[in-house]
């Protein structure tokens, strides 16, 4: 299949570059992301019947323009995942960024549980060999898909102390994003709600958390650059 | 995948004619001259900025002078709004527009806000047209500028021009002084007649590009005797309105391509129309789920604005440039801004519709063969993005699922902005 897309490209096909209309420069997503994009790999092609999955996790919300469902089958006795499908409604990154975590995942026979939690998005944009600055957020969220389905098998087989995403608390229900998270971006060089925003969508879809979150800034802004 | 590059963006630009091109190449090469300058080349380069500046007159049925050249659509709509208000201020600060204007209006009535003009937003009904009434409950003493688009740049909704011109008229009861009404005629000069006598308008935007003329021209007719201050300073070119030595080749060329496209106005009306109907239908009989945006009958002959619902614009946008078909969305994630379209928003859709909205533009090359294979590439393109999607949304449920205040931007979202 990408072999096909790759001759494709090198064909007279237009590349689905996208330029910047306000500074005329373009950003083009990679190979690697077109290849997903165009092929992308693990679909669930059926809505399956119950308990053929072990978990299921979703993020996101159409409003927002970005939603990732996966499901996953996990052996127990080896605390592994072998199984991943997914379905994502958004933009080119954030399909490609969900097959290429499936393939992460899947690849080897499956990957241990751990091991899978450990995934950044950092390692999923190295997979796709990048994508734009402004369109990260979009693979920031199928890592958290895949957390908040392994959430979900947590508490389904009674490993409560395994929940939640790296110990931190969740400040927004809705994209899961975590104290921790925001602390990420305030070391990261987001020093305002509207930059932690751009980072985390924290707050986008769940107003509420706004207050917490702006106290989380500062405080982390203090804590780590005393300002 | 289509062997042959289909192009169904002709509202974003269209390709410069060639007739066009032949009667600007000498501009750029023996006839170069600055019409600035007394001596020959100068008057030569003069003569030609004349001669097409009255054959645009004719058209738009103007007096002569009447015509400002501008580089762009954005920049004679910014001199409109900016240039119109700041000389009028003595009369009053209130400024009425749309709520679905092109950005060079909007921006300009949002930087006038900050300088203590009162900017009215008045927003269009779900039909997408706005109501001379409110236009006519909206005006004030107060009131100096009105600015409502002929057709918008996403739908292409006609709005009544001529009978808010004639409200405006009212009000002003025979007394040449403010309000003034602008509209910016960029998408509507190809298609609708635009004599500004008919129309009733005070100043207009028109822009070569989309016309099949070249980029960086555009032009602003305001009437005589309406008080404005330039937006662009320096020689003092263009009665002092728009400095800058004129683009000699590009104006020359606007005035062909205008020449034109009047001259072709009609024919391209109904051919197009029926071509872009055959689409829309198609569309409709082959795709669930499909929603169009802009008025049913009120619209442009050539634009078909839809929104397919449970998948983003921008992947749709991708996976029609790879089947070599080219198309423009509303969705977010294509914009710089990472914000949904502006005018879909007023037009009353909600944001997981915007997200799926794509615009196919027709124009001048489009082809009744190029519409029967893009009918053929759109249920494929849509069932796979839906097969990817996790989405199921509802057709009639727009109004429940959306959560105005769920979006992430470059900047702050709205229900932040909206505490200001």
């Amino acid at each position: 299949m990408k072999k096909n897309i790759d001759k494709k490209n090198n064909g007279k096909v237009s590349s689905p570059d996208v330029v910047n209309s306000h500074t005329g420069g373009s950003w083009a997503y990679t190979e690697k992301v077109k290849s997903h994009f165009f092929n992308p790999q693990n679909i669930l092609l059926v809505d399956p019947e119950k308990e053929t999955y072990d978990a299921e996790g979703i993020v996101g919300s159409p409003a927002c323009g970005d939603v990732m469902r996966v499901w996953l089958k996990i052996d127990q006795a080896k605390d592994k995942i072998i199984d991943f499908k997914w379905k994502t409604f958004g933009c080119a990154s954030a399909i490609a960024a969900t097959s290429i975590l499936s393939v992460m995942i899947t690849e080897k026979g499956g990957m241990k549980i751990d091991r899978a939690l450990k995934i950044k998005p950092g390692d999923i944009v190295r997979r796709l060999d990048g994508v734009p600055d402004r369109k990260i957020h979009c693979s920031v969220l199928s890592d958290k898909a895949l957390r908040a389905a392994l959430n979900a098998w947590f508490k389904k087989t009674g490993q409560f102390e395994r929940v939640s995403a790296e110990g931190s608390k969740i400040i927004d229900p809705y994209v899961k994003v975590t104290e921790a998270d925001i602390e990420k971006a305030v070391l990261g060089g987001a020093f305002t709600l509207k930059q932690v925003q751009e980072k985390t969508k924290v707050g986008i879809g769940y107003p509420e958390c706004i207050p917490a979150t702006e106290e989380l800034i500062r405080f982390y802004c203090e804590k780590h650059f005393g300002k | 995948m289509l062997k042959k590059k289909i192009y169904l963006d002709y509202a974003s630009t269209t390709p410069l004619d060639k007739k066009v091109f032949m009667a600007m190449k000498p501009y750029f090469f023996e006839k170069f001259g600055n019409p600035g300058n007394l001596y020959h080349s100068g008057r030569v380069a003069k003569k030609a900025i004349d001669i097409a500046r009255r054959k645009m007159e004719k058209i738009i049925n103007c007096d002569p002078g009447e015509i400002i050249f501008n580089a762009s659509a954005t920049e004679a709509d910014n001199l409109a709004i900016l240039g119109i208000a700041r000389a009028n201020k003595k009369f009053g600060n209130k400024i009425i527009i749309s709520n679905i204007e092109h950005k060079g209006i909007h921006s300009s009535a949002r930087l006038l806000a900050d300088e203590d003009f009162d900017v009215v937003e008045i927003p269009v009904g779900s039909n997408g047209l706005i109501s001379p009434g409110k236009i006519s409950k909206a005006l004030d003493k107060k009131t100096i500028l009105v600015s409502v688009t002929y057709a918008d740049s996403e739908t292409g909704t006609v709005q009544p021009i001529e009978k808010i011109s004639k409200v405006i008229k009212k009000f002003r009861a025979g007394k040449g002084a403010p309000p003034y009404f602008h509209t910016d005629a960029s998408q509507a000069f190809s298609y609708l007649d635009s004599d500004v006598k008919k129309l009733g308008v005070d100043a207009m935007t028109i822009s070569a590009h989309k016309i099949y003329g070249p980029k960086g021209i555009a032009a602003l007719y305001i009437r005589k005797g309406i008080a404005m201050t330039p937006v662009i300073i320096g020689g003092g070119q263009q009665n002092n309105l728009r400095s800058g030595t004129q683009n000699v080749p590009a104006i020359v060329g606007f005035a062909e391509s205008a020449v034109i496209t009047k001259r072709m106005r009609k024919k391209e009306y109904l051919r197009l129309k029926k071509l872009r109907d055959i689409l829309e239908k198609g569309i409709f009989r082959m795709v669930p789920k499909v929603v169009l945006n802009g008025h049913p009958q009120n619209r442009l002959p050539n634009f078909l604005n839809v929104s397919f619902l449970d998948i983003e614009g921008e992947a749709a946008l991708l996976y029609f440039d790879n089947a070599n078909v080219e198309v423009s969305t509303g969705s977010a994630c294509d914009s710089e801004t990472l914000e949904p379209s502006r005018v879909l928003l007023a037009l009353g859709r909600s944001y997981e519709h915007v997200h799926g909205s794509i615009r196919f533009s027709l124009g001048r090359h489009t082809t009744a063969e190029e519409i029967r294979q893009v009918l053929r590439i759109i249920p494929g393109i849509i069932k796979k993005l839906r097969v990817i999607s996790p989405l199921d949304l509802k057709l009639n449920e727009s109004k429940k699922i959306s959560r105005p205040e769920a979006f992430a931007g470059g900047r702050a979202p709205h229900f932040l902005r909206n505490k200001k």
